[in-house]
């Protein structure tokens, strides 16, 4: 082998990064989609597919609220707690019917992003301490509201949200794909969007451009929180039962993995939309790949831990060029 | 010599009195907190104050306090180690399993791969400046696997020999009292004197007060980092094979959201969350408040004890905010 | 071009050695080099004789250079006595800190130097002064044979500044060499034996600091001879402008801490306002407070005769008044957007319905702009980070004139471009002072100013000390103004 093909021209360690930052994981989805064809059994069936997609729905929904976060410098710890905390007040309020029980779900989800928002932006505190409180104390004020219990749900309305069909795509997948639409269109083509993204690359020079910093950056956790409630009440009709013990435990580190490993880096700046969504679909196919082959859930657990310094640090080397 | 610069004559009164008065809170507030419970407890609930209920408190006490012991010092620096809660359960496990091989293996061994974690955690924060809490994201997902991988996906719990002297160390008592408490309360010691006695403290202060700075008036800001992961690491590994010598079994369930509870003790305890100052006194309080509150909440028997969270988010919260408000009093530097 | 070309400077034991210059001469990179924070490409750095390189900041302290920076290097949480001895703290038998020997010896020392404190208290609880004074002293107890001093009166009270100066008076008789770095001349006059000036990264001047006048000492920094006054054409600023009657944008009483002092100007219609002053006298913190970027302790700003509401950007936005910050990178440009989205980010609202922008709208804007201001750019997508210092420059003014200002703060909107460039900018000024805005003009450099302005305000130390214009604006009575010379 020739030096040339070795290290071609221009080729640098930098520039590496930078392309594998920005379609990595494009590439990686393709691959792993081409191994699983090749060999893994009852991969290209409709129903393998639709489990795929039904499961990273939730995940997909609160990570492109994480991206906004990230996208403005922040992290949202509580995302996690917050799914709980909106779970559990839908056991509360359905016997109002199932569009009640929804929307107060919700108000809990944006109240408690203003609320994580308004500690970031008005009082100054850094985002990751800012939203640690929620994180400690929702789940348990989750699991107080309910009582410490699972609580069966049975309105035919509410459960349909978690495994009916809409053209024979189940609803979920259909809210959170167009979700995805509309905060790559709100980032995209917004004022509020461009002015996140602005804040999020040079706050002082946003702020010197009479950018409405604080009350943007309210906005950015509100519909972080939102996100998260609307992901809790997914899984909670998914599950047929509001559960704040577990639903959504770990869901920040999810959240954070798909934002980070779709390109986007903790610095700010910067959102991508379609490369969050792929950032989930790239953990759930990994997740998918490493349990058909019957490798156990501790090594996908490490093996998701491997990624996501590997993501990091390749948005490290950009963000530092 | 004519000219002498003392205190700072800008500050009015009234920003001085709140200033004092939020230091006061932010320093003893934790102190505070602890003894208005303790009295409210003495008094209201008879078995409180009972020895039995006493030496349980000290023991379940020891383990937290232990690893809230490294999280202090790792919070002092400026970072934050979210894996502590999945090494600590990792410890526990490792413990179990090296107690076939006897006392030896079963206290090395988790200590030994508990510390490798944490050394680790600490040569990515420190050498590839990636955000700490992300690293420590990333193990506490990779010590949860490896402790699945080793007990046959969480359905193997190991069992400490019954002969074992190993449990000794879990079940031991002098006065009642047991042996966890007594290793806590030594480790809490040196841990303070190294703290507040030694240049490696003084860096730690510097580290996480003024990075740059710190750099510029050479300290070894680098090594400092990786020395107070390690520790971390090292001390939940510790505070899981005290658990498992305790329950005689490296209990797989263990430690989830462990690092939260550690993480708001030594915030309530008065220790910077961005860093540059705390004590470990104030973290042993704070561990104190958390359980004197949840003892408390178990005592009452009709209360939810999912209430201890919300009571300890709720501190957090104003600690936080007082810090904050407490920082902005200050001179602009 | 080099930021230090070909400069010797040497530093006597005992001699208190000013180096002078305006930004970009150099002098930040002198004392980086000395200290080890940068390598010199070539030439060296004798230390008593010797060769020596430092290749970390700590080796040079260790060989005996201490540096005090304009900001203090220090741990504000940490006591005043373990900011003193960092690092170095004395221990006991058992090699524990010994706190007590450290509180007395910080105590001591402090009050070597005449300065009084609760060695026990957090440092961040001391004024800004008397931090920098323990930071001094931390320099001076390293066993420093060379101590520099980066501008360290920048953030003092007349107060303090008289403790630094019998600090300093001590390292003399000590014979320590002290390396002062100022813009103040009466700081530089009174303490001061030599003077090193430095201009555009070369040493214009070196020797003893009385057998300048202070007008001779200005002259040099800004690179200009006192009999040589050049003719009008080397800007291109055209004549000037008809101004309107009543002022425009007035600014009443400002002060800031420290660093304003009851500044007062107007700008009327059509006119621009020159703002001279050397680095440090309160020209970038004028413009900022009167966008409201600077927390006043008092004052209004005054739009056609209405106040302003304080420290809001937004607001004085709303009225019309913009200002290019001086430091592009940190403060202007956003480096994640294209320069599309650079220019339109300050009236997006006008270019939006229902939040939705209007992207045809966006692209006339865009276009119009970067065809008037003639924006070198591939296409309007392309990142503003990767354009040249001038486009950028040209890319915020675009900013701002897409929001129809009426009042326009410059501040040092010609640096760091190259010559078309500024020729561009300066051209386009002339014509938006002839199109009826309001302009204040600051600038370092005495032809942009003498030039371009109609009239001049002059400050020092954060306060007016002249009002030049008509036949008053020549070249010698504003040094002398900046000087301090009755003119």
């Amino acid at each position: 082998m020739s030096a040339t093909t070795l290290a071609p021209a221009g080729f640098d360690r930098a520039r590496a990064a930078r392309w594998l930052q920005e379609y990595g994981v494009y590439v990686a989805v393709v691959a792993l989609l081409l191994f699983n064809v090749f060999f893994t059994a009852n991969f290209l069936t409709l129903g393998n597919f639709r489990t795929q997609l039904v499961q990273a729905a939730p995940v997909c929904i609160v990570a492109l609220g994480m991206a906004l976060v990230i996208g403005t410098e922040g992290v949202d710890l509580s995302v996690g707690a917050v799914m709980a905390l909106a779970a559990s007040f839908i056991p509360l309020y359905l016997g109002a019917g199932p569009i009640p029980a929804i929307l107060i779900a919700l108000v809990v989800g944006l109240v408690a992003g203003t609320f994580n928002g308004f500690l970031v932006a008005h009082l100054g505190i850094q985002p990751i301490v800012a939203t640690l409180a929620l994180l400690v104390g929702g789940r348990g004020l989750a699991l107080v509201i309910a009582e410490g219990q699972l609580v069966q749900l049975h309105d035919k309305t509410f459960l349909e949200l978690g495994d009916g069909d809409l053209a024979g795509i189940p609803i979920s997948v259909w809210i959170a794909g167009l979700l995805s639409v509309v905060m790559a269109l709100l980032v995209g083509r917004t004022t509020f969007g461009r002015r996140l993204v602005a804040i999020g690359g040079n706050r002082t020079a946003s702020g010197l451009a009479g950018l409405p910093v604080k009350s943007v950056l309210v906005g950015v956790y509100a519909i972080c929180g939102l996100l998260a409630a609307v992901a809790g009440v997914l899984a909670t009709a998914r599950l047929g039962a509001s559960d704040p013990a577990d639903i959504g435990l770990l869901m920040e580190l999810s959240a954070i993995t798909a934002v980070v490993v779709g390109g986007t880096a903790l610095t700010g700046g910067r959102v991508r939309i379609v490369g969050t969504v792929f950032g989930v679909i790239l953990m759930q196919l990994v997740r998918a790949t490493l349990i058909k082959h019957n490798l156990p859930d501790s090594t996908a657990q490490m093996v998701q831990a491997a990624i996501i310094i590997i993501a990091v640090y390749v948005a490290r080397e950009r963000s530092t060029r | 010599m004519t000219a002498v610069i003392t205190d700072p004559p800008d500050t009015t009164a009234s920003t001085t009195r709140r200033e004092l008065m939020t230091g006061v809170l932010q320093r003893q507030g934790a102190a505070i907190a602890l003894v208005l419970v303790v009295a409210v407890a003495w008094f209201s609930f008879p078995r409180f104050g009972s020895l039995d209920n006493l030496r349980d408190l000290a023991l379940q006490s020891s383990f937290l306090a232990v690893i809230a012991l490294g999280m202090t010092f790792v919070i002092i620096t400026g970072g934050i180690d979210l894996s502590v809660g999945s090494v600590y359960a990792l410890g526990g496990v490792l413990a179990a399993y090296g107690s076939q091989y006897g006392f030896l293996v079963a206290l090395a061994l988790p200590l030994a791969v508990c510390g490798l974690i944490g050394f680790v955690n600490g040569v990515l924060v420190a050498r590839t400046k990636m955000a700490p809490f992300i690293v420590t994201l990333a193990s506490l997902l990779f010590a949860r696997g490896l402790l699945l991988a080793i007990t046959d996906e969480g359905s193997n719990t190991y069992r400490v020999p019954a002969d074992s002297a190993f449990i000794e160390l879990g079940r031991g008592t002098i006065g009642g009292f047991g042996y966890p408490v007594f290793i806590a309360a030594v480790l809490c010691v040196i841990g303070g004197i190294v703290l507040r006695r030694t240049r490696f403290g003084q860096s730690v202060f510097a580290t996480g007060g003024a990075e740059q700075s710190a750099l510029l008036m050479g300290l070894p800001v680098a090594r400092t980092k990786i020395t107070v992961y390690t520790m971390s690491g090292v001390l939940s590994g510790l505070a899981g094979a005290l658990t498992a010598a305790y329950l005689q079994s490296g209990v797989t369930v263990i430690g989830v959201g462990t690092e939260l509870d550690a993480i708001s003790v030594v915030v309530i305890g008065g220790t910077l969350l961005t860093g540059g100052a705390g004590t470990v006194l104030g973290t042993v309080i704070g561990v104190g408040l958390r359980n004197v509150i949840q003892n408390i909440i178990n005592q009452i028997g009709t209360l939810d004890s999912n209430y201890q969270s919300v009571v300890s988010g709720a501190f957090l919260l104003v600690v936080v905010i007082l810090q904050r408000s407490l920082a902005r009093t200050k001179p602009r530097r | 071009m080099r930021a230090l070309d070909g400069v010797s400077f040497t530093v006597r034991p005992g001699e208190v050695h000013a180096l002078v210059g305006e930004n970009g001469a150099g002098k930040s990179t002198l004392i980086k080099v000395l200290t080890g924070v940068h390598r010199p490409d070539s030439g060296e750095v004798r230390l008593r004789g010797e060769v020596v390189s430092f290749d970390r900041p700590v080796r040079a302290q260790e060989a005996g250079i201490s540096t005090i920076y304009q900001e203090v290097n220090l741990v504000p949480l940490i006591s005043v006595a373990a900011n003193v001895f960092l690092g170095r703290e004395p221990r006991t038998r058992f090699g524990l800190v010994d706190w007590a020997r450290m509180n007395r010896d910080a105590k001591e020392l402090l009050s070597g130097y005449g300065i009084e404190t609760d060695v026990k208290r957090p440092l961040g609880t001391l004024s800004v002064g008397a931090q920098q004074m323990v930071a001094l002293v931390r320099a001076v107890s390293t066993d420093a044979d060379v101590v520099i001093m980066d501008e360290p009166t920048s953030s003092l009270e007349p107060r303090e500044v008289e403790t630094l100066f019998s600090v300093v008076e001590r390292l003399h008789e000590k014979g320590i060499a002290v390396v002062y770095v100022s813009h103040r001349m009466d700081e530089l006059y009174r303490i001061c034996d030599q003077v090193t000036v430095l201009r555009d990264g070369k040493m214009v001047h070196t020797g003893p600091l009385n057998d300048l006048s202070r007008i001779e000492l200005v002259a040099m920094m800004l690179g200009r001879s006192v009999s040589d006054i050049r003719e009008h054409g080397a800007t291109a600023f055209g004549e000037d402008h008809n101004a309107g009657k009543e002022p425009l944008l007035s600014a009443e009483n400002l002060s800031s801490g420290v660093r304003l002092n009851d500044v007062s100007l107007s700008i009327r219609p059509g006119e621009v306002v020159g703002l001279a002053g050397l680095l440090g006298s309160g020209r970038t913190e004028t413009a900022r407070a009167i966008v409201g970027a600077l927390p006043l302790d008092g004052g209004t700003v005054l739009v056609g005769g209405k106040a302003l509401k304080a420290g809001d950007v937004g607001a004085a936005m709303r009225a019309g008044i913009n200002m290019l910050a001086e430091d592009r990178k940190a403060e202007g440009i956003i480096p994640n957007l294209s320069v599309r989205e650079n220019i339109v980010l300050a009236a997006l609202p006008q270019l939006s319905r229902f939040g939705v922008i209007s992207r045809e709208k966006q692209d006339r804007i865009v276009d119009t702009f970067v065809k008037r201001l003639r924006i070198k750019v591939s296409n309007p997508d392309q990142l503003v980070s990767e354009l040249s210092g001038g486009n950028q420059q040209k890319v915020l003014l675009a900013r701002w004139l897409c929001t129809k200002p009426k009042v326009l703060l410059l501040d040092e909107p010609t640096r760091g471009i190259d010559v078309g460039a500024k020729a561009e900018v300066q051209a386009l000024i002339d014509e938006l002072a002839q199109e009826g805005l309001a302009v204040l003009l600051i600038s370092s450099e005495m032809e942009e100013l003498l030039d371009g302005a109609d009239r001049l305000v002059v400050l020092k130390d954060g306060a007016v000390v002249g009002e030049l214009s008509g036949d008053d604006l020549t070249q010698d009575k504003v040094l002398a103004a900046i000087a301090g010379e009755a003119p």
